[in-house]
């Protein structure tokens, strides 16, 4: 799967309190949750990010609580796909779990600017800078988790072990 | 093979003789958590399966606990939904309002997490109760909703860090001002993905209480689970809680860690971290004079019953300082009943705080004692980020009972010996 978008950057150690503020955790509506999307970060992110926006941030991005929410709010505002230097654990889990495309990459995540057009191939784990030349290769899924990513997000994978059970 | 504790725990669980760091492995649940916040999406997810029951309805526990009592009608319709479900899916383990406790201080008090256990809980402090000898980790929604489906989450076998305290503690010195201390050394993200192992002479010595506050904050250090050997306090805790067998697991002596930390915990001061980041953790001599607003001691952080008796100690027949508010909250229905027949709430009442009933509120930036723009707290919880208490202009710093209480008092960041002396 090919994807190509705008690059909206970020520091490091963005947390989940930052991602959705708890105090929009009172709906699990993924367009009210996409409405707040990084308030606490970028007050302008929410109503200006373009559709297939790639998030670019540095290390330990999504830290802190388990809220799904998160990865959640970041999918329904439209972004693409997250590359970051490193995520933190919970988050990751997340982010397969639901489908939302996220890419480990220090390199990339150093590099890529602001504003700059980018590919990303989700298999191969390959980031292409389209803006300035530059080639990045992402550290590639565990083939566990690219066969939840294959089946469609954990629940999908969760039900074909209960068939199997049956 | 020698395994380390964490290793033991999860190899037992995936029915496999041994496991070895990086493996992915497949684990039955002792216990799967949710609560008013995580539980919903959870549901959602659950109900996408199809399936007309949970995997044990004595092993799901559901603690609606953030947002209540309800703080609005948003609130309460996400309260109503997981109530609904538990009644649907006979959930045993529900609390309701009265009956509750912060979840993280709840479930180790009720003997529903033991050790040796595997425990997932769609809350990222679920490493909390790692303090027992068990393994228990945070995880989302839809790992929640799959666990409560199959009973089983898959797990890649964490790394683990050792951790050890030589000697003493120092007064007014607690597990908070440790973990605070170590964070600030190795990082938000200094144990990420990895298993952190608290051991030595000082983790020998700490309560319970202390070791739940530890391993609490592990995920604060971007760990999957903190844990602790169990011991003789352990053995104490747990006799008096348990319905069902438990089993020590303890670390051979010869198994491998990616990393060792020593620490001479005589020498380290109590901590208080600075905005915005748990790891800007600095001895107390370094904040004082620091002006507040408000003081919050509770939290799945130090909610317990130590903490309230710390706090008591050194505000019991003092005042609060008029320029500020004092929160305090008892993590569970029992902590506040012991507290209240100790005559410790009606100390806090006298001293000009205010008591609550359990709940995570103020942590998160929920209710019950948000911050204004440019406002400034002093907090037990266990994140002090952005916006985290309330307005994305004010600010958290986090400390230990017995800073934020002697605080209290003052007005401003104090160390606790400026008002009691060294009398611990």
């Amino acid at each position: 799967m090919q994807i190509k978008g705008v690059v909206y950057k970020f520091g490091n150690d963005v947390d989940t309190d930052q991602i959705i503020p708890a105090r929009y955790l009172n709906t699990i509506d993924p367009a009210e949750l996409a409405a707040h999307c990084m308030e606490d970060a970028d007050p302008e992110f929410a109503g200006t990010v373009r559709p297939g926006a790639i998030m670019v941030a540095g290390k330990n991005f999504g830290c802190g609580s388990s809220r799904e929410h998160a990865p959640i709010a970041i999918k329904a505002a439209g972004v693409s796909c997250i590359i970051a230097a490193s995520f933190a654990r919970i988050f990751y889990r997340n982010a397969v779990n639901i489908g939302l495309p996220i890419l480990e990459c220090p390199e990339a995540a150093a590099a890529l600017e602001e504003g700059e057009t980018v590919s990303v191939d989700l298999a191969g784990g390959v980031i292409r800078n389209l803006t300035r030349s530059g080639e990045y290769q992402a550290a590639p899924f565990p083939s566990f988790m690219q066969e939840i990513i294959r089946q469609g997000g954990l629940i999908n994978y969760v039900q074909e072990r209960m068939k199997k059970r049956a | 093979m020698s395994m380390t504790i964490t290793e033991k725990i999860l190899a037992k669980h995936a029915g496999r003789e041994e496991v070895s760091p990086g493996e992915l492995i497949n684990c039955s649940l002792d216990l799967a958590l949710g609560n008013d916040i995580t539980a919903p999406v959870a549901i959602q997810e659950f109900s996408r399966l199809g399936q007309d029951h949970v995997f044990d309805p004595e092993r799901v526990a559901l603690v609606p606990d953030h947002f209540t009592p309800n703080k609005d009608i948003k609130s309460a319709e996400q309260s109503h939904y997981v109530r609904e479900f538990a009644r649907r899916y006979k959930i045993v383990n529900y609390f309701e309002v009265g009956r509750m406790g912060i979840e993280h201080c709840l479930l180790p008090e009720q003997g529903l997490v033991l050790p040796g256990d595997l425990i997932i809980g769609a809350d990222s402090h679920t490493c909390t109760y790692g303090a027992l000898g068990a393994f228990s980790t945070g995880v989302g929604s839809t790992d929640l909703a799959a666990g409560m489906a199959l009973g089983e989450c898959w797990f890649k076998v964490p790394e683990s860090m050792k951790f050890v305290y030589h000697g003493k503690l120092r007064p007014w010195v607690g597990g908070k001002d440790l973990i605070l201390h170590t964070i600030g050394d190795i990082g938000v993200d200094g144990a990420r993905y990895r298993a952190m192992e608290f051991i030595g002479e000082a983790i020998e010595n700490l309560s319970m209480d202390g070791r739940l506050t530890m391993c609490n904050m592990a995920i604060e250090a971007g760990a999957k689970n903190g844990i602790v050997p169990p011991d003789e306090r352990t053995k104490e805790y747990v006799e008096k809680r348990a319905k069902r067998p438990y089993t020590f697991y303890s670390s051979d002596a010869d198994a491998s860690y990616v990393e060792t930390r020593e620490y001479d915990a005589s020498q380290i001061r109590p901590q208080v971290a600075f905005p915005h980041l748990p790891e800007n953790s600095r001895p107390v001599s370094e904040a004082e004079g620091i002006e507040l607003d408000q003081v919050v001691i509770g939290s799945c952080t130090n909610g317990r019953m130590e903490d309230l008796r710390t706090t008591a100690r050194i505000m019991k027949g003092r005042k609060v300082h008029r320029r500020l508010r004092v929160i305090i909250i008892p993590g569970t229905q029992e902590i506040y009943l012991q507290a209240l027949r100790e005559g410790i709430l009606e100390a806090f009442v006298e001293a000009g705080a205010a008591v609550s009933t359990p709940t995570c509120g103020p942590c998160l930036g929920g209710h019950m004692g948000i911050l204004a723009r440019g406002e400034r707290a002093l907090a037990t919880t266990n994140r002090n980020f952005v916006g985290r208490m309330g307005h994305p202009e004010s600010e958290v710093y986090l400390s230990g009972p017995a800073v934020a209480a002697a605080s209290a008092l003052a007005g401003c960041i104090v160390s606790p010996e400026e008002v009691l002396g060294d009398a611990d």
